[in-house]
């Protein structure tokens, strides 16, 4: 625990070198900038600038980086309250009070709150990571490959019984995503596999250009069919605004603090940011003496959902460092970093990696104090981001995704992929296809065949190895209720029905 | 695929068809998995698991829930309208097509001119720009690029024959 401390310190010295500083608020503006247009969204944002950082030190570049996704979970927040419009899917909850807040005139106001409960949440979620992630690392150090394997596999089926799309389609969606995966080398037996003797795929799908074309181009085509067009509210910040509203703040104490817990639980299981935003915006509801007036512009309801939001998109990085599974896209996209600069993410890199590993993890609370200050002072100038017509945005869009998609490995042939995996996407989401499971099979696919595989190996081939002992078999029977949890969650609520069909007979 | 008019105006695909349509697509995928995956064997070696074994699975499990997401489709009794009017859907393909140009040249001209290219098209195609406010941003943005990736972040961009005649080319 002391020695724990003792590296948090040393990572703050390091995020506090001029350079890292400098990093930093070049990341958190970036990362705003990515969070307020459309189509370019927090992991596709990383995504596109992660080859800016192949020529930094791991640590600066997944300060940069970590600092871009910050910003990204920020900027949304902006165009929520100030467009109706929300720039990532975990800030539509933020619209419902947060756009009546600014047609009333209140926009200062609703920002701030929104600003500040972000910055709550994320450093509630943070905290959490430094008392609890070595622990879990530690821990898991001691896995096996079949308790590696239950834990990809709780965190797949996660999915399944948590997201809002049917539960086949999360299915196909992420069974595809590892099947993409698979092409190519297969690295157990360092054979060649669903090419068909195509030259291209020898290396396989790689995730950051389906990550690029599926969020990015596919975002641009489904904005465009919507035939957006911006009309936002003026907004207007100031220091007296900003000290009013932090003086009201303090009274929904009770109400940060659920939705902290709220957004943390849903950031480490996969579920993400988006679900715990909405989760939290109704618990609320339900909950808040002024629920009856959510809607028309009550401030609590921006407050729960933003700090849900960014507990839980902070909160997805725990199990991303301790466990090497990330939980979220975002998180996703971080871990093709580490590969990227060499680091094998997992419980290894507390042991192995210490300086880089605290590093980010101050930065973390470095850089949402940073985001903080950014947002509150330069609101105006994002928002005038956001007044440039689409027809000049997008093919900006456009430009830099084909940029990112072609310095993954600079290839030409990655940006006709990015195009191919735009237009997959916007089939995909426009039929209900959750898109966050594929990519998370694309990228994990490998490494949950191959500690299946290795499982198996040392069972001779036997399933029961799985289930061989209690920590193993706890953890995939978790994983196994969360696969069949819609039929649980109906057979509940047939029985109760069928109480209650029973009793007024008695 | 049938067509539906829906009652706020305009034609289109139906969501029904196209959702169809998506869900055979990716049974599709599956089946090439499988047919890859018993390639290469999908049983057992001497040293475990060959190479098709896991991605035979995946390809069966994509191949069933599609089927089963077919059936639910057909099942429901609902009308879900359309998945999008042609208009819509014009606009679509009016991303689609330029960016699908510009994939296709940027090899052979270089990123730089594309770019100028596909932004100036877009913004007086599209945006109804004239040509005075379109050729500016056009050549601003790919020189911004330029000074961004290449020379701060040293990011190498692919380059063509206007940039070797600039003698830019390294």
């Amino acid at each position: 625990m002391f020695e724990d401390i003792g590296n948090l310190m040393h990572g703050f010295a390091v995020v506090l070198q001029p350079q890292n500083l400098l990093l930093m608020v070049v990341g958190i503006v970036l990362g705003v900038i990515v969070g307020v247009l459309p189509g370019l969204g927090g992991a596709n944002g990383v995504a596109i600038l992660l080859p800016l950082t192949f020529s930094m030190s791991p640590t600066s570049a997944i300060i940069m980086l970590s600092c871009i996704y910050w910003g990204a979970l920020f900027g949304g927040a902006i165009t929520s309250i100030l467009f109706n419009i929300p720039g990532e899917p975990w800030s539509v909850a933020t619209t419902f009070d947060g756009y009546p807040m600014a047609q009333q005139g209140r926009a200062g106001e609703a920002l701030t709150a929104a600003f500040t409960s972000s910055f709550v949440g994320a450093l509630f979620a943070v905290i959490m990571i430094t008392l609890v992630a070595p622990l879990v690392a530690s821990f898991a150090l001691r896995f096996g490959p079949a308790e590696i394997f239950s834990v990809y596999f709780l965190a797949f089926c996660s999915f399944v019984g948590l997201s809002k799309e049917p539960p086949f389609k999360t299915i196909a969606a992420m069974m595809l995503g590892f099947a993409l995966g698979a092409v190519g080398l297969d690295q157990m037996t360092g054979q060649l596999r669903l090419t068909f003797g195509f030259e291209s795929l020898l290396s396989g799908f790689d995730f950051l250009i389906a990550v690029i074309g599926l969020f990015g181009i596919g975002e641009i085509l489904l904005t465009m069919e919507e035939g957006l067009s911006f009309r936002g509210k003026a907004a207007k910040i100031n220091l007296k605004v900003v000290i009013q509203t932090w003086k009201e703040l303090p009274k929904y104490w009770m109400l940060s603090l659920r939705s902290c817990l709220i957004g943390c639980w849903m950031g480490i299981s996969p579920a993400g940011a988006t679900p715990a935003s909405f989760m939290s915006y109704g618990i609320a509801k339900r909950i808040s003496k002024r629920g009856h007036n959510f809607g028309k512009g009550e401030i609590e309801g921006v407050v729960a959902p933003e700090t849900a939001a960014h507990a839980a998109g902070t909160a997805a990085l725990l199990p991303m460092l301790a466990l090497g599974v990330p939980g979220s896209p975002t998180a996703a996209v971080l871990l093709g970093g580490l590969l990227i600069w060499g680091l094998q993410p997992g419980p290894l890199l507390f042991v192995e990696q210490t300086e880089f590993v605290w590093g980010l993890i101050a930065s973390m609370y470095m850089g949402n104090i940073v985001g903080l200050i950014v947002v509150l002072t330069c609101v105006p100038l994002f928002a005038a981001i956001l007044r440039i017509p689409f027809s000049v945005i997008a093919p900006i869009i456009l430009v830099l995704c084909a940029i990112g998609a072609y310095t993954v490995h600079n290839n030409t042939f990655d940006v006709v992929m990015m195009l191919v995996f735009g237009v997959v996407g916007y089939f995909m989401k426009k039929a209900n296809y959750p898109l966050a499971p594929m990519v998370l099979a694309i990228v994990l696919g490998d490494k949950a065949e191959e500690s299946f595989r290795q499982s198996l190996l040392g069972s001779q081939g036997s399933l029961g190895v799985f289930f061989s002992n209690a920590l193993v078999s706890t953890v995939m029977t978790l994983g196994l209720i969360a696969l069949f949890w819609p039929i649980i969650q109906e057979g509940i609520s047939r029985v109760r029905v069928a109480m209650g069909a029973a009793r007024p007979a008695q | 695929m049938s067509e539906t008019v829906h009652e706020t105006g305009g034609t289109g695909p139906s969501h029904r068809g196209v959702e169809a349509g998506v869900a055979v697509v990716i049974g599709l995928a599956g089946l090439i998995a499988v047919i890859g995956s018993l390639r290469v064997g999908i049983g057992w070696a001497d040293d475990g698991p060959m190479a098709g074994f896991f991605p035979f699975y995946i390809g069966l499990i994509i191949i069933l829930s599609s089927a089963i997401n077919l059936y639910t489709l057909f099942a429901a009794t609902n009308d879900q309208g359309l998945f999008a009017t042609w208009g819509q859907l014009g606009k679509v393909l009016s991303v689609v097509i330029p960016t699908g140009i510009y994939v296709g040249t940027l090899p052979y001209i270089g990123i730089y001119v594309a770019s100028a290219l596909l932004i100036g098209t877009f913004m007086m195609w599209l945006g109804k720009y004239r040509w005075t406010t379109a050729i500016p941003v056009a050549l601003l943005v790919p020189v911004l690029i330029f000074i961004f990736f290449e020379r701060w972040f040293l990011v190498p961009l692919p380059k063509g024959p206007l940039e070797r005649l600039l003698g830019l080319y390294a």
